[in-house]
């Protein structure tokens, strides 16, 4: 027997949780070091590492939950040990102990993550209240309380995050105003040009801008909490200030234990973000590389990845600088700002493009000899970012003409650079670092398909701005191996989905059997049948129980219930809303009773019904439809239900009719027949209640309207919607979902959710917003005219057939047997229902 | 020996849905009959018991053909089953029984085999 013997584990502190120290937790935890390493991690808030990049969503309805990085039961299944609120108070560098308020513990290998804090300008009455900074999510909170009762706000730094926090104030319903010492805004991105449009676009959308405006003094005001005033004698009253004026990196731990740092701060790593301590490392924006601080969330990504590397004694791992390139919408605008933007570069030269009309601001800088691009500007539209970031990044030849790049094309949108011109270094999702290289290993291994590789790379699961390039290339690479990729729908249809209702519509084909001679073979199948039922009722809305559609329908359409396994059937009657009347309900429990139906509340706030033989169905429904009650289509591929919360009727935190608008949409959809059934919530406020951004469609109430999430999903692959429209009236809100839901009816896939639907979409969520927002195809008349018809021509399925006793005859169990009862449907008693014996097999 | 038979009249021809399944009930159980009218023959019988849910639903399935051989998809599992020779094209293992069908008239035959009481009797 071999000598077994245990050797205890070292400990790993990483001192610091936000996104990079999460992101070393992430790396470190799958590599195999970790097996020799106990890791301990020291928080100095409250919460879990949470997505700082996207802070001003917050206060547009994300939760810290909505922005975490990760959850504690990760932490937990990873056996690190996690102290959030606890700061860590010294580092004893000759026994290697940190020490918090609560404890001692010793390290062999420390790892400093702290990040940085505000810059707050040594500006006198900078400290009173109304003054706050804008980093953490208790920041956050405190301006959000003093934003009660306040009009008006100032952020003091035209920068980027001075930008974001701008936008963020304006979301809490601020007049927000930007002051910048610099005659620009976003001095390091942009050139004059650039900053001046940006001005422009930001004041149109009602953010006061001053520009070369330096603070001297902040007093009480006279019509507002305080009064800045400027060198220049003027002033400035405002009910709040944040300060945004750039982030120092956070090295106070450091400094006093004696490790190397920047003259004007950062601790000092080398290549492999190893301090003046061998044991003692640092990473993100704390760290000071080459006399540089990366103030950008992928270098730090990059510094984690490369320590994770070197702690698992990986020699080739060396941090070499990063690309600070930027892609932002800022308060909605674009801007961009690629590699050596200001043309420092000796010799380069300059191609811009200005249009004025549009707002459109385009410079390139190349090389002396026109071969290389060293740099660009963008504002007002970056649909020409992807292709300039590849060639500047790959060092690509520039074509002959390279104003090509970014003059505005007569149709279609800017030239795209081809995905086999790209080398196999060629970063494409810069989030999650994944290459063109990295894309066609996975392709190699088994990948078939978009959704394939991003669920094998990550890629484009970040934030989300590479999904078309990611496209081009996966399609590209499947072609080149001679992969067809097959899209017919079945082998009595060589269509998509999409061409099939285009050939219905078009040529107003009217049956399945008309479209099977004219455009199909065969018989069809169970694949084809429903596909096409599902189509004809979008295109003309006939009853999917006349004669010609009978055959079509899977058998919960057919009989308009839900089969379960024992062959009998459930019944689920709309409750627009979850909104029920004490009589309403008492008809269902009656009508329980009398047919003996196990009832269950669903997760879409209805009752089901179960243990309906076939045969009972019209009768059940012929007493609930006097009861008032109409189909709740559960068994549709169409609208299930909008939840709801009780919102501003009854709850004091509600601030919109969030049953009211329920009920309005779940009437204006219901029945609508749709490629995968249709999930929709509203909330009342903020707090998000009916779960709405778990539906394909998640409306939340504002102070101003309602906010739209789309492309949500629950169930086996959960999916949390996107923020499609702000501050929607009523109006607006049903004209937005309208589009929306007639371009999910008309584009996606059989059986595609809107989820994934949308992730397919070439350009995602941004195409969408054209599509749907900005009309870009020019058919938002036509699928709201489409939609209106269908409201127009709803009918309750069940009603019509109980009153046809034609419709009538196919809910007979067996047609030569009115009293013969299924032998297979045996009962017994659980709880006090009724349910199905179960086979022991 | 050949067990012994009798073609029992189950339904009509008005209770019959085209490209579709009804269900009846005869002597040897229940039975699907479906009616595909573009298909010679158009009339086909096999049992109303899905083999992998033990349940009586197969009448209710979609109708079509799979590379030119009719069937019916299970509305529970969605497997495919031949209306020729009741064998599932997922799993040849599994079978349902298939019944001879004739029209006599205006009136569906099925060719079931005689219960036991009645063979004693005849």
């Amino acid at each position: 027997m071999r000598e077994e013997y245990t050797m205890s584990k070292q400990t790993l502190i990483v001192i610091g949780n936000g996104m990079v120290g999460h992101h070393f937790l992430e790396q470190f935890s799958q590599s195999p070091a970790a097996e020799a390493y106990q890791v301990i991690v020291f928080g100095e808030e409250k919460q879990l590492a949470y997505d700082r990049v996207h802070l001003s969503e917050y206060f547009s309805g994300s939760s810290h939950a909505d922005l975490a990085m990760g959850t504690a039961d990760w932490y937990a299944e990873q056996g690190i040990d996690l102290h959030l609120n606890e700061p860590v108070t010294a580092i004893d560098r000759d026994n290697r102990v940190v020490t918090t308020p609560k404890g001692a513990y010793p390290y062999d290998q420390l790892v400093l993550a702290t990040g940085s804090y505000p810059f707050v300008p040594p500006i006198a009455g900078n400290d009173q209240s109304g003054c706050f900074v804008y980093r953490t999510l208790d920041d956050l909170d405190a301006i959000q309380a003093s934003a009660k009762g306040a009009k008006t706000g100032v952020v003091v730094g035209g920068g980027l995050l001075g930008l974001e926090a701008a936008n963020a104030l304006k979301s809490l319903g601020l007049q927000a105003s930007v002051v910048e010492f610099a005659p620009r805004l976003m001095p390091v991105q942009l050139d004059d040009q650039g900053g001046a449009l940006l001005r422009q676009k930001i004041e149109d959308l009602g953010v006061q801008v001053h520009t070369e405006k330096a603070t001297t003094a902040i007093a009480p005001g006279e019509n507002a909490r305080l009064r800045m005033k400027f060198s220049d004698e003027s002033f400035l009253e405002t009910d709040l200030i944040v300060f945004s004026a750039g982030i120092r990196p956070q090295d106070t731990l450091a400094r006093a234990c004696g490790l190397e740092v920047g003259e004007r701060g950062g601790i000092v790593i080398n290549n492999q973000c190893t301090t003046s301590d061998p044991h003692i490392h640092a990473i993100g924006e704390c760290a000071l590389w080459n006399n540089f601080v990366f103030g950008l969330v992928a270098p730090g990504y990059t510094m984690a990845r490369t320590l994770s590397a070197a702690l698992n004694n990986d020699t080739s791992a060396a941090f070499t600088g990063a690309d600070m390139s930027t892609k932002l919408k800022l308060l909605g605008v674009d801007v961009g700002s690629i590699g050596d933007a200001h043309a420092k570069t000796p010799g380069a030269r300059n191609i811009r493009f200005h249009d004025e009309q549009i707002g459109h601001y385009r410079r390139m800088v190349v090389s002396q000899d026109g071969k290389t691009l060293l740099g660009a500007i963008l504002v007002g539209d970056n649909s020409h970012y992807d292709t300039l970031l590849q060639y500047a990044l790959n060092g690509i030849e520039l074509p002959k003409n390279p104003e090509a790049l970014i003059l505005p094309e007569s149709e279609g949108g800017a030239p795209a650079l081809g995905a086999d011109a790209l080398p196999d270094t060629a970063s494409i999702c810069s989030c999650h670092n994944v290459t063109k290289g990295d894309i066609c290993c996975a392709i190699d291994a088994g990948c078939s398909d978009l959704g394939g590789v991003k669920a094998e790379t990550k890629a484009s699961t970040g934030c989300g701005g590479c999904t078309a390039l990611l496209k081009k290339v996966v399609d590209s690479e499947l072609e080149k191996r001679g992969v067809e990729v097959c899209t017919d729908l079945c082998e009595h249809f060589s269509y998509t989905r999409q061409e099939l209702f285009h050939l219905v519509k078009v040529n107003g084909i009217r049956t399945f059997r008309g479209l099977l001679e004219q455009h199909g073979q065969g018989d069809g199948c169970d694949i084809c049948k429903p596909t096409v039922g599902s189509i004809l009722a979008t295109c003309w809305n006939e009853h999917i129980l006349a004669t010609d559609h009978v055959p079509l329908q899977d058998t919960n359409d057919t009989f308009m219930a839900n089969m379960q396994k024992n062959g009998t059937y459930s019944i689920v009657p709309r409750i627009p809303g979850g909104e029920i009347t004490p009589d309403k309900l008492i008809v269902l429990g009656e009508v329980a009773k009398e047919y003996d139906l196990y009832t269950k509340i669903t997760g879409g706030q209805r009752v089901d019904l179960f243990g309906a033989t076939l045969s009972q169905l019209p009768e059940i429904w012929e007493k609930l439809i006097a009861a008032g009650f109409e189909t709740g289509h559960a068994y549709g591929k169409s609208l299930r239900t909008v939840k709801s919360c009780v919102g501003s009727t009854w709850c004091r935190y509600g601030v919109q009719d969030s049953v009211g608008m329920a009920i309005t949409l779940e009437d204006r959809y219901k029945g609508l027949r749709a490629p995968h059934k249709v999930k929709m919530a509203v909330s009342g406020c903020t707090r998000e209640c009916a779960e709405a951004q778990s539906k394909d469609f998640g409306v939340i109430a504002t102070e101003k309207g309602w906010n739209l999430y789309v492309c949500g999903n629950g169930g086996m692959r959960p999916r949390h919607a996107d923020l499609f429209a702000t501050d929607l009236s009523d109006e607006e809100l049903i004209r937005t979902i309208d589009r929306v839901v007639m371009f999910y009816v008309r584009t996606a896939d059989r059986l595609q959710r809107t989820s994934v639907w949308m992730e397919n979409l070439e350009g995602g969520l941004e195409y969408l917003k054209q599509v749907v927002l900005e009309d870009s195809l020019g058919i938002g008349e036509e699928l709201e005219q489409h939609m209106a018809d269908l409201v127009g021509t709803y009918q309750c399925e069940w009603k019509t057939a109980v009153e046809d006793p034609e419709k009538r005859k196919r809910f007979r169990e067996f047609v030569n047997a009115p009293e013969q009862t299924d032998p297979v449907q045996q009962w017994t008693s659980e709880r006090g229902q009724r349910r199905p014996v179960l086979e022991s097999a | 020996m050949k067990a012994r038979t009798c073609w029992e009249a189950v339904c009509t021809v008005d209770d019959l849905v085209a490209d579709s399944g009804i269900a009846v009930w005869t002597e040897d159980g229940p039975v699907a009959v479906f009616y595909l009218p573009r298909r010679l023959p158009a009339l086909f019988a096999i049992s109303h018991t899905d083999p992998f849910s033990g349940s009586n639903v197969l009448a209710r399935g979609i109708t079509g053909d799979i590379n030119g051989e009719p069937v019916v998809a299970s509305p529970l599992y969605k497997q495919h089953f031949s209306l020729r020779t009741g064998v599932c094209l997922e799993d040849d293992s599994a079978r349902v029984k298939v019944y001879p069908v004739l029209l006599d008239g205006d009136q569906i035959r099925l060719e079931v085999p005689l219960a036991q009481a009645a063979s004693v009797a005849a």
